[in-house]
């Protein structure tokens, strides 16, 4: 696939995307059927329900339930899509997605809108640091989350005819556009966006972007830093995270969540087995979130290109110490 | 119903009595009460009312049961063994390592089993997206949702009721096995629920409450379910934690009970004696 990074965001807002890809699924699959809960206004799904009440189905707000009314879909042969807030897509649901879902082999997507710190204005409450972890440790399951509106495409798509339980965790807004549009972005592959040689960063959703500008930056410093798309989390690319771990010797990862049980912890596992060099963590320590915009919460997680570069310095430090 | 038919599906529920005792005893213990006081509507349910295929359990226009009370298992593992799903010697694998029999119903192990349940609750959303996915696929099958009393302090349930309402599922039947007791006592001194029948009709339900112990009282409650309708429906079976076994309805905590050599004659030759009576 081609990358067309430069910096600029993609037009398409994503919930946009997500009201346009979710009915192009249904139309295209008899057997795929889309559950929600009393949030189809916010991915701009509501007008396609009211008319195809039998392919859109609105749950109310009874989470845990429509997690089961999936799996019994897909028992009577459907390949159900469910929706709601990254918080409620994981935490409210895990032990109906756990057992009813992936322990029952009901193959279901769940789609998890505004993680980490997208949630920004729903605040602490609505703020789910702690959803790649849950779903991670799910046995069987996909954890994806798209690092531009092209990716998120292809990676519903993907979704559909995939077995378990797949999570795909997006916010509403804009990304940066990093893949020409229509690229295949196949799932358990890890795009190098950028080589390098002096370290490398393994980033994921809104944080290619900063990741991508932090790069950018250290190139002025005449620091070489690659970057790489680890959009699929589990599976995570591990043949391409022990390569440029390996080729740079430095590895710094990226992630608008939890420092514990996510892409950072998945990057470890790879480092501790296949490619032990100094690596550091750009990610939420270990806090519940708050209100806040999105920038302003960026900056109090750290989640920003100037942490990036910060930490990038760090562990090329470690490795030459 | 003839005598005949009512003499009959009495002694089915008696075989599937002396079935999961068989299961139960052969590893020590388990739930005993549950199991035995659905013993009765799984006889009419397999007996008479479920169109099902032995020779080919995954059959899709099949009708389905989700025993969400899962702890179940081995009241549905009789039914299923004295049907013919598996071999009736099977049933003496229960929870031992690497059996098709786990303690819960599992829809991957066992045949016959059509729902994974377990975890409380969890049974009630699936049945009802089962028996809103079979009507989109234009399947006339029916869904039997058997959920325990003690149970229904699970919220996922009352989500799940709401859900089947609003979709006018008539397609989904459900049995409340109201048999007064749970694991740490009576319903009542746990967590009361007030009337079933209410809640239920009051959650749009068509609703009957019937003697659940008693097959053509049940068998009578489940001929009404199969007129569709615009509601899905629920029979309230009144029932006795235990029913079928003296020994094991005058236990106060009977939810899990050990099964031992002199218990399981003594019961079972009981059974037996009953049986006899109603073949004879």
């Amino acid at each position: 696939m081609k990358i067309v990074y430069n910096g600029e965001m993609d037009e398409r807002l994503c919930k946009s995307v997500l009201g346009e890809t979710i009915p192009a699924i249904l139309e295209s699959d008899p057997d795929t059927i889309y559950l929600d809960a009393d949030l189809m206004s916010c991915i701009g799904t509501l007008k396609y329900a009211k008319a195809h009440p039998d392919r859109a189905i609105d749950c109310g707000i009874a989470e845990a339930n429509m997690a089961g009314v999936a799996a019994g879909l897909a028992m009577a042969g459907f390949k159900p899509l469910i929706h709601s807030f990254g918080i409620f897509a994981s935490r409210r649901i895990y032990d109906q997605i756990f057992l009813s879902g992936g322990y029952a082999k009901n193959d279901i997507t769940v789609l998890g809108t505004d993680p980490g710190v997208t949630a920004a204005l729903n605040g602490g409450t609505h703020m789910p640091f702690e959803d790649v972890a849950l779903y991670r440790v799910l046995p069987g399951s996909t954890v994806l989350e798209p690092s531009d509106p092209t990716c998120l495409i292809s990676l519903m798509k993907q979704c559909v005819n995939r077995p378990g339980v797949k999570y795909i965790r997006v916010g509403g807004k804009q990304l940066a556009k990093v893949y020409e549009d229509g690229a295949e972005l196949p799932i358990g592959k890890a795009p190098v966006l950028r080589e390098g040689t002096d370290a490398v960063i393994f980033a994921a959703g809104i944080m290619v972007h900063e990741a991508m500008q932090a790069a950018l930056s250290l190139e002025m410093e005449g620091i070489s830093v690659a970057v790489v798309d680890c959009y699929s989390i589990k599976p995570l690319d591990v043949e391409t995270v022990a390569a440029y771990a390996k080729k740079t010797g430095a590895v710094v990862v990226a992630e608008n969540a939890n420092r514990h049980g996510g892409l950072y912890s998945a990057v470890l596992e790879v480092l501790d087995e296949q490619a032990p060099v100094p690596a550091a963590n750009v990610s939420v320590e270990d806090e519940f979130g708050e209100v806040g915009s999105q920038s302003y919460l960026q900056k109090r997680f750290g989640l920003t290109a100037e942490h990036i570069e910060q930490q990038v310095k760090a562990v090329i430090a470690r490795k030459k110490a | 119903m003839d005598k005949q038919e009512v003499r009959e599906l009495k002694a089915l529920a008696t075989r599937i009595r002396l079935a999961a005792l068989d299961a139960i005893h052969s590893i020590g213990s388990g739930h005993v009460g549950g199991a035995l006081s659905i013993a009765d509507v799984m006889a009419v349910l397999y007996g008479r009312e479920m169109n099902v295929r032995v020779e080919d359990p995954k059959w899709a226009d099949r009708d389905k049961l989700v025993c969400s009370k899962g702890h179940a298992g081995p009241g549905v593992y009789g039914t299923l063994a004295v049907k013919g799903f598996f071999p009736y010697e099977e049933l003496l694998t229960l929870n031992k390592g690497g059996t098709r029999l786990p303690s819960h119903c599992d829809r991957n192990k066992t045949p016959g089993i059509d729902v994974t349940t377990g975890s409380l609750g969890q049974g009630t959303s699936q049945a009802v997206g089962l028996a809103l996915g079979d009507r989109l696929k234009g399947r006339s099958n029916r869904v039997f949702l058997i959920v325990g009393d003690g149970e229904m302090g699970e919220g996922q349930c009352w989500e799940a009721f709401a859900f089947a309402a609003a979709h006018k599922l008539s397609n989904l039947v459900v049995l409340i096995d109201w048999n007064k007791r749970q694991l740490d006592g009576y319903c009542d001194q746990v967590l009361p629920m007030g009337s079933f029948v209410d809640k239920m009709t009051a959650f749009g339900f068509d609703t009957v409450q019937v003697p659940g112990n008693d097959v053509k009282a049940v068998a009578e409650a489940l001929e009404r379910t199969r007129n569709g309708g615009d509601k899905p429906y629920a029979i309230v079976l009144d029932t006795v934690k235990g029913a079928g076994v003296e020994d094991v309805v005058n236990t106060e905590m009977n939810h899990s009970v050990p099964v031992n050599d002199e218990k399981f004659e003594k019961w079972t030759s009981e059974l037996k004696a009953e049986l006899a009576a109603l073949e004879g």
